[in-house]
């Protein structure tokens, strides 16, 4: 049977795991392959890194960020964040990377998800969505990007079968109005685009107990959960989530 | 020494690294004398089948991994290079290499579930040498839209479940292919590698 994932996500700023605290900016956590060796060996599903490095000329270090992690970790993981051509795709996928996730590019220029699934196929290719509530929408949830700071016109229930058409092989699926509560994933949402589309759908934030990650992995229709500040602080571990959501019945990888 | 066969179908990064991990004697390429002088072959693959096929033919891999088949030397097909190994794909309605008998179906959509299959799955297995000292129903990361289904049910040494029961891993003499990765299944995954390194 098909395991539900738990996904742990890194952000990475000039090489450096990096969280953002609320009024205190970001702040580092950690080096990104030690953090990678440790979630694989407490047995993570698969991980995301996330680059957000703001000058170009330091995307290089991401770059070998990828590539020491994969020759240390041997399951699937994904690398986002400014990647906006087939030539960063190309360095990603080539430093060791399964997975690309296009986010704000893919809304700028959409055609950038076909390029990506016609050279690397689609399961390479992720769509990272930023949704946020918006009654005026016909699906209530409006695209958001650049981190949530720059509305779109677009629905987000159209944008994902869009995207799924274009080629994309899975979505992320962001909830700005959840992300850093703690309290819980955006079921609705989830579960709306989750049932309407035929790829698999990673729920992402809000997460801050393992009942939030059942619940969205049972009541949001998710067939993955991403984490972050759950177990980069250490509230929960990875080995933790998993034991409890075993028990409720939720099928993982133990 | 194990060659890995580069014919340009997907990312050999991590078979790569994981051989690495596993301090193999391997070497990547695509010239047919080095890879017909291996002792092991791994035939990996991402992608489609009907370009894959494409590229195989132009560049006469196909000949060098048929005959290596028939030499007797151990071969190991990985997702798509599994599928290759048979008859017939019904992606995009392919003739492939017919090492193997059988066919390669899609899966069907109408049982609500998502395609592609991703994401790990348990896999029940056969005695086979692949799965020494690997446990019943471990788990395997899987991404395919399409599945084998060998004409000889004595080819079948692994099976998993999606919505039906299918065939996962295939051997038939010195042919062995797994539909999953091995090679990013964590370290059972290493596990099967480890055992084929020892074939």
């Amino acid at each position: 049977m098909l395991q539900k994932r738990i996904v742990v996500c890194l952000d990475v700023r000039d090489g450096k795991t990096t969280k953002g605290i609320k009024f205190k900016g970001n702040i580092d956590i950690g080096d990104p392959v030690e953090m990678a060796a440790m979630y694989y060996e407490q047995g993570v599903d698969e991980l995301v890194f996330y680059d957000i490095t703001a000058s170009a000329e330091k995307r290089g270090i991401m770059i070998d960020v990828v590539s020491r992690v994969a020759k240390t970790i041997f399951i699937p993981f994904c690398v986002g964040g400014g990647i906006s051509s087939l030539e960063d795709m190309k360095k990603v996928i080539g430093a060791g990377a399964e997975k690309v996730s296009l986010n704000s590019a893919a809304v700028r220029n959409p055609d950038i998800i076909n390029q990506g699934a016609r050279h690397f196929g689609n399961q390479c290719i992720v769509l990272g969505m930023d949704a946020l509530a918006d009654e005026a929408m016909p699906s209530g949830y409006r695209v958001v990007i650049d981190g949530g700071r720059k509305h779109t016109g677009m629905d987000a229930l159209a944008w994902a079968k869009e995207a799924e058409s274009r080629g994309a092989g899975e979505i992320v699926l962001n909830s700005i109005d959840a992300d850093g509560t703690r309290e819980g994933y955006e079921l609705t949402a989830t579960r709306l685009i989750s049932e309407n589309v035929g790829i698999p759908v990673v729920a992402s934030g809000g997460a801050g107990e393992p009942s939030h990650l059942a619940d969205v992995l049972t009541k949001g229709k998710a067939d993955a959960a991403l984490i972050a500040s759950m177990v980069h602080f250490g509230d929960y571990t990875v080995p933790g989530i998993k034991d409890y959501l075993h028990k409720e019945n939720i099928p993982v990888r133990i | 020494m194990i060659a890995v066969v580069d014919y340009d179908a997907g990312n050999l990064k991590s078979v790569e690294t994981a051989l690495e991990k596993l301090g193999a004697d391997f070497f990547i390429s695509s010239d047919h004398e080095r890879l017909a002088a291996a002792d092991k072959m791994i035939f990996p693959g991402v992608g489609e089948a009907a370009q894959a096929m494409k590229r195989l033919k132009s560049t006469s891999l196909d000949k060098v991994i048929r005959e290596f088949a028939a030499s007797g030397k151990p071969l190991f097909g990985i997702c798509l290079g599994s599928q290759i190994l048979f008859d017939h794909s019904e992606e995009s309605d392919t003739p492939c290499l017919g090492i193997l008998p059988g066919n390669v179906r899609q899966f069907s959509s109408e049982m609500g579930l998502k395609i592609p299959h991703m994401g790990w799955n348990t896999l029940k297995h056969s005695n086979h040498p692949l799965f020494k000292d690997l446990p019943q129903d471990k788990s395997f990361y899987f991404v395919h839209s399409y599945y084998v289904e060998p004409s000889d049910s004595a080819d079948v040494i692994g099976t998993s479940d999606y919505g039906i029961e299918f065939t996962a891993a295939v051997a038939r003499g010195n042919v062995m292919a797994t539909q999953f990765h091995p090679e990013k299944s964590g370290e059972w995954g290493l596990q099967i590698l480890r055992n084929f390194i020892a074939y």
